[in-house]
């Protein structure tokens, strides 16, 4: 076996070109699972460790570019205030040792439809920026995932970070699963209200052979909102409609039976996680304090 | 390959270690440091904790080759020569001890803890150590021997 260690991003593109089988390895916590039970053996490890910029995250015209290996402890501490989606999904991850080394990239390397990223990036409708020595592209994250444990990657590309629009509204998270720490979700959701356009936005996890969006719901919901006229009053939303919403996630999901659960346990449940998140989020929206002014 | 980094602040030098093996493997194998336990090798018992540049991560999944260049502090680094460290002292008077196989990933989760945040409520030590499995204690003690080492802290400072 051959350790790749290159010292910046123009030399990890390099030599991610040169072996497109190296595996990049980033916090390790999938990749090393993997090695040490005699999983996989690749020929070659691309270590990101020391690629300074994987590490940093940037906010600009109301965007935040995350460094792909940006740790989940790091995103919880820091960045709660502007994806704050996200940061509930990583608190949610493992535990403390893990938090300290994993990332969203590897999350999305790695592509698990367990994984806790990824209903937060789809609420919040990110942006995945892949890069490789041919030039750079962003994939909107729900083109992504292309099949159980499968990604759009090409094999010479590396994700370089991830594009998060700066919460323009209440977002949350939640998630099924045995005991708090250390599980892999059951099933889980994520859910954002995006008041600047007048749109809210979800992601289900371990519901489907990806992580999906439950598009219909977001319709039905969008259009409710707005007949209602609740984006200009605040006004509370109809136990009906919740309800509508959470038949429509639910329906959103193509769950199996595993040693988890049974899809219709991870059916029922994604419809509960889509009714309570919903409530949590529309109440901190109307409690908002200036958001509604003259509003009847 | 070699691996050079710095342990319980000693410059140290691995020689001959396999691409693929973890840093654990490195410092149990190699550097003749069994302090840190080996039982899943999968990041779920965390009894191979160290602090790696200052955060507690599992040794079991750091490969090697990226703890070149870093500091490394494992649990027979806690200790000052023959004088326990605070939380060590407070896990043997607090009966936090049964076999002991999850102990020195506890200490070092731990004392991480601590330094971080000297006084933690009861929901900061139980989420501090929630990566630690312990099979014979039922953690109550555990719970115990944190809050006496985070007491006698503020009672010396
Ligand atoms: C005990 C334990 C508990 C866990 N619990 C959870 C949990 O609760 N929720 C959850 O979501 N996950 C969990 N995981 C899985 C894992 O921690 C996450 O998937 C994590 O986000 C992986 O990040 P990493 O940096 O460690 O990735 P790595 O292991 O370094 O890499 C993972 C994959 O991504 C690829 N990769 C990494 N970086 C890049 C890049 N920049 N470009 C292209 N490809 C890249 C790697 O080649 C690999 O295929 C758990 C793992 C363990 C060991
Ligand atoms: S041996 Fe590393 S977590 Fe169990
Ligand atoms: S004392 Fe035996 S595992 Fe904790």
């Amino acid at each position: 076996m051959e350790f790749l260690r290159p010292a910046d991003w123009e030399e990890a593109l390099a030599a991610k070109a040169a072996h497109p089988g190296a595996v990049p390895l980033a916090g390790g916590t999938d990749v090393m699972v993997e090695l040490n039970l005699g999983l996989r053996r690749p020929e070659r490890l691309l270590d990101l460790s020391r690629v300074r910029e994987l590490h940093e995250w940037e906010t600009a015209a109301g965007s935040v570019r995350l460094g792909a290996s940006v740790p989940y402890a790091t995103i919880m501490e820091r960045l709660g205030h502007l994806l704050p989606g996200l940061a509930l999904a990583s608190r949610t991850v493992a535990s403390p040792q893990i938090r300290n080394r994993a990332g969203v990239g590897g999350n999305l390397g790695t592509a698990s439809p367990a994984g806790d990223a990824h209903p937060a990036l789809l609420a919040a409708g990110a942006e995945v920026e892949a890069a490789s020595v041919r030039g750079t592209r962003r994939i909107p994250v729900e083109a992504f995932y292309t099949g159980v444990k499968r990604n759009a990657l090409a094999p010479d590309e590396l994700i370089r970070a991830v594009h998060l629009p700066v919460a323009d509204g209440p977002q949350q998270y939640a998630k099924v699963g045995t005991r708090n720490a250390m599980v892999i979700a059951v099933c889980a959701f994520g859910l954002a209200l995006h008041p600047a356009t007048r749109t809210v936005r979800t992601g289900i996890g371990s519901a489907a052979p990806t992580p999906v969006r439950a598009d219909a719901a977001e319709e039905f919901l969008a259009g409710v909102l707005e007949e209602g006229r609740h984006w200009d009053t605040g006004r509370p939303l109809a136990s009906s409609a919740a309800a509508e919403f959470a038949a429509l996630c639910a329906a959103a999901c193509d769950p199996i039976d595993d040693v988890r659960s049974t899809a219709r346990y991870r059916r029922h449940a994604v419809g509960v996680l889509a009714r309570r998140t919903l409530a949590w989020a529309w109440e901190a929206h109307r409690a908002r304090p200036d958001a509604f002014e003259g509003a009847v | 390959m070699h691996v050079a980094l710095t342990v319980n602040g000693r410059p140290l030098r691995a020689e001959d270690v396999w691409e693929g093996e973890s840093l654990l493997y490195v410092l149990r194998e190699r550097l003749g440091l069994p302090g840190s336990k080996n039982a899943c090798e999968q990041g779920e018992c965390g009894s191979c904790t160290v602090r790696l540049d200052g955060a507690p991560v599992c040794a079991c999944l750091v490969a090697a080759g990226q703890a070149e260049g870093s500091e490394v502090v494992t649990v027979e680094g806690l200790a000052d020569g023959e004088e326990l460290a605070p939380v060590q002292r407070a896990f043997l008077d607090a009966g936090a001890v049964q076999c002991g196989f999850c102990t020195p990933g506890l200490l070092v989760a731990a004392d991480a803890l601590l330094r971080r945040r000297p006084a933690p409520a009861d929901e900061d030590i139980r989420e501090a150590l929630a990566g630690n499995l312990c099979r014979c204690t039922g953690y109550e003690t555990i719970m115990d021997a944190v809050r006496l080492a985070a007491a006698r802290r503020s009672e010396g400072a």
